[in-house]
């Protein structure tokens, strides 16, 4: 046993069995079915048939002890202290008393915790730092993510969609989040060049490096009263902020210039059709903090579209499919811009190459 | 003054509504700790001024390791001196993230002695995230939490923390035991995972059937995600039910077979199995009814990444089919070749799925030894511009050799 003195490094992460419910050391590899019992409910039965319960909540990303604490003092209450989280930041309570569900719900419920986020229901917001901790945001992600869920809380707890829906955000192109193959993703993007701050970048940077960190070359070495810098050649830039990434002494972030951008259509399930990525929606809103209205009403609408026109199983994007693009901006009534056709890399890929057109 | 700090008029709209509020979760904390306070106070700036409020990072962590610690600085520090510095730590969560309430418990003791009291359950990677510690911190809370049994995630040009779905925990569909893997892989690479020694970041994520739901294809530099090569398993006492129970098997399930491999005559449920794409619906829809073949394996994907810095990518496959009892010793067989292809050719900050668009496919197969298969495109090249390799080219006749033969 090691003593609280000696300095442990490499031990890798705990071995999860021991963490598991004795249900599911149990029955490990050996369930045979499941069943959604209610929104945020599911059982699934073991081929010995044994059922172990699971109740899923939504939670906020960003949690203080005390709330974790009390998920303990929940799972010590009705579950033997077993509990998980999912990929999109929900809670589950895993039961092997079906009559400790209910009372369990009213607890939730008690202190404020959605249960639901299973099937054809919008699951949790998976979401980046944003404000709260990240100097390259073009936005913050907490609270567009609390602004929407707001709104969309009942799409959570009912199963009243075509199919499932998945939401996620990233504060900025780096994507920590990967919200690129997302039902609806909200990206902050950023609108202008970097500022080059000649007095420091010298120092703080290896020149060479800066100038290679530009996917676009727009970044050349230039002197600057006498001391090397570099340029940025604004027009060749697309705000990627990747220079940023590589050298503080290139800041883009902007209060009026950065916002939010909409995509939708993206997928990472291999259900019926291939996944893929989303396409753009909408360019740019403003950020307008604490609550970001017009993101959260383009989220809103865009959902309700989708539910009022979507078939059974059809996700949005390929829901999208079947009526195509010119429709879906109608439907919306999201203006088609310069801005939705692409003029990067591969750009072709996505012009429409036929004479089939829905009119 | 104090009081005048406590005002944040515009977070305050975040305690409202029924969705739970962060707001309210860094207000509790900073109830005991006096960062978390200055942190909601920086954030309320930002709200006003609509920009963020912390410099570009710096190099921090503990003894020892190059990653698991995000350095971060205020620009505002005379403001609030709580957060001046404000270094989030990683912490590698247990496959499937399963906890007891104990163990979370006594994360929460620690991170209250020594940080901000404020969590992320989950960071993006899936690490537990530790928001914000002095420097000084550091080293006494990874102490108490390699003491406990955890140790740091990954940052930086390092294998990042892999991840893997629920797998055979609680899922019927798990066609590998996606958790063991990910522990397996995980405690196999310690040193990969905390000393950076890659051109960028590596990930790792384990998804037991082609649902994926840990997102590896669109994510993971290597995506391991669950099929089989039989046939489903199919019980027709149970389709049949599903039908008396009024599923709609025609237009429900058959009809949004992507391959149309599915008849249904009212009665009998057909699946044409060598089309059949592996791609789930049927199963989704008939969880009781249909089941994974039982020759279970995986298929090896590579090279998915986000924008940064040529373009996002999905992972395209490597290996159609690895039996499931076989994953572990293929993978790191597999990672200890493309590891060395990728530490010589790549360049800084280029994902290998990037190092492969630049030197192609092909020659990164003859790289890690690999032959190719059809399983691999989703069409043969449209283009003629090929770059036959020299030792295909039929050699000029050697001076003297004579005439060529004729008939
Ligand atoms: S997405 Fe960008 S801004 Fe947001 S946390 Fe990641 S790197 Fe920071
Ligand atoms: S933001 Fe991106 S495109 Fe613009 S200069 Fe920097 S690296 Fe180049
Ligand atoms: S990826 Fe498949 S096996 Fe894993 S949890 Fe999702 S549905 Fe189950
Ligand atoms: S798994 Fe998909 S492709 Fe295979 S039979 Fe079912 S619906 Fe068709």
């Amino acid at each position: 046993m090691a003593t609280q003195t000696e300095r442990l490094t490499d031990i890798g992460p705990p071995d999860f069995h021991q963490f598991l419910h004795p249900l599911i050391k149990k029955n490990y590899g050996q369930w045979k079915y499941h069943e959604t019992l209610a929104p945020g409910v599911l059982c699934h039965v073991a081929e010995s048939g044994d059922r172990i319960y699971t109740v899923r909540c939504g939670w906020p990303r960003l949690v203080s002890l005390h709330r974790v604490r009390f998920i303990a003092e929940l799972a010590d209450k009705y579950c033997g202290g077993y509990l998980r989280f999912t990929s999109r930041n929900n809670v589950e309570f895993l039961l092997d008393n079906p009559e400790n569900i209910e009372p369990l719900k009213k607890d939730l419920a008690a202190a404020g915790f959605p249960v639901g986020g299973t099937n054809n229901s919008i699951s949790n917001i998976v979401h980046t730092q944003g404000w709260v901790h990240c100097h390259s945001s073009a936005t913050d992600a907490s609270g567009i993510v609390k602004s929407v869920m707001d709104v969309l809380c009942d799409r959570f707890t009912h199963e009243n969609l075509p199919a499932k829906l998945r939401i996620a955000l990233a504060c900025c192109l780096n994507m920590c989040g990967a919200v690129h193959c997302s039902d609806i993703a909200i990206l902050g993007i950023h609108r202008r060049p970097p500022r080059v701050m000649h007095d420091t970048l010298n120092k703080v940077c290896e020149i060479p490096n800066v100038i290679a960190s530009c996917p676009t070359g727009a970044i050349r070495s230039a002197t600057y009263e006498g001391k090397p810098s570099v340029e940025v050649i604004e027009e060749q830039c697309m705000f990627c902020a990747n220079c940023y990434t590589v050298c503080p002494a290139m800041p883009l972030n902007d209060p009026e210039n950065d916002g939010l951008s909409i995509w939708v259509g993206g997928k990472v399930s291999n259900a019926r059709s291939e996944p893929r990525f989303s396409k753009l929606a909408i360019p740019f809103i403003p950020n307008n903090p604490p609550r970001w209205p017009e993101v959260v009403d383009a989220v809103v609408n865009i959902v309700d579209v989708y539910a009022r026109n979507a078939r059974k199983y059809e996700r949005v994007g390929e829901w999208i499919d079947r009526i195509g693009w010119p429709r879906f901006f109608e439907l919306t009534g999201i203006p088609f811009t310069r801005y939705h056709i692409d003029d990067f890399r591969y750009a072709g890929l996505t012009f429409a190459r036929s004479t089939h057109i829905r009119f | 003054m104090p009081d005048e700090k406590k005002k944040t008029p515009l977070l305050d709209e975040l305690e409202k509504g029924p969705w739970p509020s962060f707001v309210k979760d860094i207000k509790a904390a900073a109830e005991t700790q006096p960062m978390a306070e200055d942190l909601l106070g920086q954030l309320e700036l930002s709200y006003k001024d609509k920009i963020s409020h912390w410099k570009h990072g710096g190099i921090v962590g503990v003894m020892g390791y190059g990653g698991g610690v995000i350095g971060r600085y205020s620009d505002v520090p005379e403001q609030f001196p709580n957060v001046s510095h404000f270094h989030t730590m990683r912490v590698n969560m247990p496959s499937g993230w399963f906890y007891t309430s104990d163990v979370l418990r006594k994360i929460c003791d620690i991170w209250e002695k020594h940080g901000s009291g404020l969590f992320n359950f989950h960071g993006s990677t899936g690490d537990i995230i530790l928001l914000g510690t002095k420097t000084d911190e550091l080293e006494p809370t990874f102490s108490e939490l390699t003491h406990l049994g955890f140790d740091l995630g990954g940052s930086g040009s390092v294998m990042r923390t892999p991840s893997a779905c629920v797998g055979k925990a609680r899922c019927e569909w798990a066609c590998y035991d996606t958790m063991g893997m990910c522990n397996e892989i995980t405690h196999t690479y310690q040193d990969e995972l905390h000393r950076p020694p890659f051109p960028y970041k590596f990930k790792f994520k384990f998804s037991g059937c082609p649902n994926d739901c840990v997102a590896s294809i669109a994510r993971a530099d290597l995506s391991i995600i669950g099929t089989w090569k039989d046939d489903i398993q199919q019980d027709d006492a149970a389709v049949a039910q599903y039908a008396a129970d009024g599923v709609d098997i025609q237009k429900d399930v058959c009809d949004h077979c992507p391959t149309k491999c599915m008849s249904w005559d009212g009665k009998q449920l057909k699946i044409n199995n060598r089309e059949c794409v592996r791609c789930m619906h049927c199963i989704n829809v008939l969880p009781k009814a249909l089941r994974p073949g039982k020759e279970k394996g995986a298929t090896v994907l590579i090279g998915a990444k986000a924008p940064i810095l040529q373009g996002a990518q999905l992972s395209s496959v490597l290996i159609p089919f690895v039996p499931a009892d076989e994953i572990l010793d293929t993978l790191k067989e597999l990672v200890s070749r493309i590891w060395d292809f990728w530490g010589e050719y790549g360049n800084n900050r280029e994902r290998v799925g990037e190092l492969i668009q630049r030197m192609g496919m092909a020659t990164f197969l003859d790289a890690i030894g690999l032959d190719p298969v059809p399983e691999m495109v989703s069409a043969p090249r449209d283009n003629p511009y090929i770059f036959f390799r020299k030792e295909d080219e039929v050699p000029e006749p050697e001076e003297g050799a004579g005439e060529p033969k004729q008939k």
